[in-house]
């Protein structure tokens, strides 16, 4: 399971990158064997026979042909490694439909885990098997990285934004997670595991409300955290839930819906979008809509917004 | 044949190296002197960045913290990648054997702006000074500076961000100066399609520097204002983008990989004619790529930050430009392969070193496109595998060329001879224990290991126990190469003129050469790779 081309691969993702890696090892063989080879053999062939006495050399300047002819080759074979390597790549970052959702949040030295029922973990995600998950990453102080070697994937964790990852996991097991941008003296402590189990078992772990590794935390769903805070922070003094238009953009069924913009171009109101607009909400004007709301970036705190952004994405 | 006034150097006047007194340095006007003070003091701080090397693999012998605290590897690693890169790779080709060189390979007497020479010696001195004043609280930050981190962090990155601000301060200057010596004082006769190619990669270099450089000095006015001012750029609670500090940090720090390395490919584009007495091949094919790397350089700084959530699009552009730095790089390999076939070969110590980086620098590039193909990226940035590349690309080549540079001018620079079997011991010791060392860290990284690590999972024992033991080799190879040295300088045999019977114009120079050079500005009448039998 742990060679070095493949060690473990623990999706049909991951098994397309070691593809890639294969064929560009392969290309690159090629060409090491190729250049090392006549390095070699050129150096050994045509050595100084006679000490102290040059063999004859003729005088060879450049080879039109030749030359042509290795800025060409080169260029296609990079020209197929682009191409393959961002048809994998564009492949990893396609979101899946019906995921599990998981929040991660980056701290000095610790992964901390919410789901959006508002079960929340440290250094340890239990997701189910055959069904994709969405992670939605963040940091609470500095940069963090969320690596997940087996499945050929990584993400940076960046304070005041929300960056996404999914996987699908196929084969139940136990799997490393690694923080992997520089934290400070904890970074190579900062560990932790993705616990991918089969349905049935999950479905029953879930039941128990996951109580097993995970803290016992308060259960109240982020979302239903988020209704709450969205009541007291005022947002419902502009905004209206239930379709109809006041100062600023209806809430519902705004999640996942393309939103016009001032100045002609449109977003997809996602996690991101949605951060943005509470934290600063200058920063893309709905189309419109004055640019008159305040921005909350000081007064509610990371924890309050995400739990606002899994309230806004029940409002179908 | 270069045509010359003289067919050998007279040698009648006093070498460089006369006067003595520390005055006759510290003031000096001559660049051989400035570029030996450059020599001396970067060499130094290889040295030194070379113990920090040696301390994280010793470290890494076990999985657990065995000898230092965590914090403490963390601050190793940190100054070894920032001595390597801002006091060492940086400055020593370009300042170093540039200074020495550019006026004797044009056949100028001097540098265009002496004293603005000097200047930028002494403020490369002032910026390590205050470097090492950064040590009352060593930097833990890694020599790229992440903010929030390094805003954040206790450590001394305020002063130590003051001392390599000033190391760019003398670096734009020293490109300047080279910039304005190349265009105007080139010996009658000297062409441009007559340069030496080590000239035209040091031209490409020096372009690089004035450009690129105010970039990170004003990066790291912005980093020093964040900390002592809390101005918020790169802080999110105050409106500001963590990520925008990256964009500016390889905006620089890429191009300056090109610094390091396009000096060190005009060595060995200088020393594999010589040691093959062959024309080199595709000589403009080779002048022009230096240009075409330099220009695309500046293009690919995104490569560095596929997953710091950059929009997908940005990712596919900076992808597709970083193949193309490929392409004239691999020209480059192609012409230098091409200029051996059918040559008459010999393996003296610069040889071995030129060959060694042609050698290495292969395995750097062909391991350049699993990390410009994003999804492969993806899954290898941050291990130990860019730890490998960038040290093929950065030691294997620019070290070597490098080393491959000092064993070649060493006659010319000091007058003396190295003993060459001991030269090659040390080759023996440096190729076997590089390849051990680096050739690991591919196979640790494809397995997950990232980099940065005190302390790692034993799954990967072996690879660094393996690693470990190569850069114990490594080292005592530099070591015997630093002890040839200081040997060959105390009682090395006197050297020749021109004892590699080069055709380049610094040979025409008495060994050592005098102050100013030539007596009479040569004229040149051909190229400088007029080897073999001459066309009919
Ligand atoms: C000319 C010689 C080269 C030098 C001196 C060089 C140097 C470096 C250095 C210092 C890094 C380290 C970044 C870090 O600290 O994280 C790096 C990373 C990288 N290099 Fe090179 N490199 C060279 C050639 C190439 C080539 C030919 C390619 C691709 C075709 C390439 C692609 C990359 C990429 C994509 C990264 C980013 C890796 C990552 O962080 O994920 N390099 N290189
Ligand atoms: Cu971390």
């Amino acid at each position: 399971m742990d060679n070095v081309l493949a060690f473990g691969a623990a999706s049909s993702q991951a098994g397309r990158v070691d593809a890639l890696f294969v064929m560009i090892a392969g290309i690159g063989g090629f060409f090491f064997f190729l250049t090392q080879g006549m390095l070699i053999y050129f150096a050994v062939k045509y050595r100084r026979r006679v000490p102290g006495r040059d063999n004859e050399t003729p005088t060879i300047t450049d080879h039109p042909l030749l030359e042509f002819l290795w800025i060409l080759i080169p260029s296609l074979v990079v020209v197929a490694i682009f191409y393959y390597g961002w048809q994998v790549y564009t492949d990893q970052r396609i979101p899946y439909a019906g995921e599990t959702e998981v929040h991660v949040t980056g701290k000095q030295w610790m992964f901390e885990v919410k789901y959006p029922d508002g079960r929340t973990a440290i250094n340890e995600i239990r997701v189910p098997a055959g069904k994709p998950v969405k992670f939605l990453l963040s940091a609470s102080d500095v940069l963090h990285g969320f690596y997940l070697p087996d499945f050929r994937v990584k993400m940076d964790m960046i304070p005041g934004r929300v960056t996404t990852l999914w996987v699908q996991p196929e084969r139940p097991g136990s799997y490393q997670i690694f923080c992997t941008v520089y934290c400070g003296t904890g970074h190579s402590n900062m560990l932790a595991q993705l616990i991918v189990m089969p349905q049935a078992e999950y479905a029953e772990w879930l039941e128990r409300g996951g109580r097993e590794g995970g803290e016992a935390g308060g259960k109240e769903p982020l979302h239903a955290r988020g209704e709450r805070v969205v009541k007291g922070a005022g947002c419902l003094s502009c905004h209206a839930v239930d379709g109809k238009g006041k100062i600023g953009p209806n809430f519902r069924g705004l999640f996942g819906s393309t939103v016009p913009l001032e100045g002609g171009t449109s977003v997809t109101a996602d996690e991101e979008f949605l951060r943005e607009s509470i934290t600063d909400p200058g920063a893309k004007v709905v189309k419109g809509y004055p640019n008159v709301m305040p921005t909350y970036k000081a007064s509610m705190p990371p924890d309050d917004v995400r739990a606002v952004v899994e309230y806004l994405k029940t409002l179908k | 044949m270069t045509g010359v006034g003289r067919p050998e150097a007279e040698g009648n006047g006093r070498g460089y190296l006369a006067d003595r007194g520390w005055r006759s340095w510290a003031f000096t006007l001559d660049h051989k002197r400035i570029g030996a003070m450059y020599l001396w003091t970067t060499t130094v701080f290889f040295l030194i960045g070379g113990v920090f090397a040696l301390l994280l693999r010793l470290e890494l012998l076990s999985p657990q913290a065995r000898y230092f605290s965590n914090h403490a590897y963390n601050v190793f690693f940190t100054l070894h990648g920032a001595m390597m890169i801002f006091l060492f790779v940086i400055p020593a080709i370009p300042s170093g054997l540039g200074n020495f060189l550019i006026p004797l390979h044009i056949g100028a007497r001097d540098v265009a702006f002496p004293r603005l020479n000097l200047a930028s010696y002494w403020v490369f001195a002032a910026g390590f000074l205050v470097i090492i004043g950064s040590l009352v609280a060593p930097m833990d930050t890694g020599w790229t500076f992440y903010t929030p981190y390094s805003a954040k962090s206790a450590a001394a990155v305020t002063t130590l961000s003051l001392g390599i601000f000033l190391i760019g301060m003398s670096s734009i200057l020293t490109g300047l100066n080279f910039i304005v010596t190349i265009h105007k004082l080139r010996a009658p006769g000297m062409t441009w399609h007559r340069l030496p190619l080590f000239i035209w990669g040091m031209y490409a270099t020096s372009i690089i520097q004035v450009v690129a450089t105010p970039v990170v000095g004003v990066t790291f006015l912005l980093l020093a204002a964040e900390r002592i001012f809390g101005v918020g750029f790169f802080d999110p609670t105050k409106g500001g983008d963590p990520v925008l500090f990256q964009h500016f940090f390889w905006f620089y720090s890429h191009p300056v990989v090109y610094v390091m390395i396009l000096p060190a490919m005009g060595i060995v584009s200088e020393v594999i004619p010589v040691f093959s007495r062959k024309p080199i091949f595709g000589y403009k094919a080779i002048a022009y790529s230096s240009m075409a790397i330099a220009f695309i350089g500046f293009l690919v700084w995104g490569h560095h930050m596929f997953t710091s959530g950059m929009s997908p699009l940005a990712n596919k552009i900076f992808s597709f430009l970083t193949f193309f730095v490929a392409v004239p790089t691999a020209v480059k390999v192609f012409n230098w392969i091409a200029t051996l076939y059918r040559g008459s070969i010999t393996f003296e110590s610069p040889m071995l070193y030129a060959l060694t980086f042609i050698f290495l620098f292969i395995v750097g590039g062909l391991t350049g496109p699993f990390l410009g193909a994003m999804a492969t990226n993806v899954q290898l940035h941050d291990t130990y595998f860019v730890v490998a590349h960038f040290h093929y690309t950065m030691m294997g080549g620019t070290v070597m060329g490098f080393f491959a540079g000092l064993h070649y001018w060493f006659p010319k620079m000091t007058g003396k001879m190295v003993n060459e079997k001991v030269a090659r011991a040390a080759w023996a010791l440096i190729f076997v224990g590089f390849n051990v060392t680096f050739f690991t860290m591919f196979i640790a990284g494809t397995r997950g290991m990232p980099r940065r690590y005190a302390e790692y999972l034993p799954k990967f024992q072996v690879e660094n126990t393996i690693s470990s033991i190569g850069s114990a080799v490594l080292a005592a190879g530099i070591l015997v190469m630093c002890w040839n040295f200081l040997q060959g300088l105390r009682k090395g045999a006197a050297a020749p003129a021109n004892p590699w019977r080069a055709l380049s114009l610094e040979w025409k120079a008495a060994s050592p050469p005098e102050t100013e050079n030539f007596h009479e500005i040569p004229v040149v009448t051909e190229w400088p790779y007029g080897y073999g039998t001459p066309k009919a």
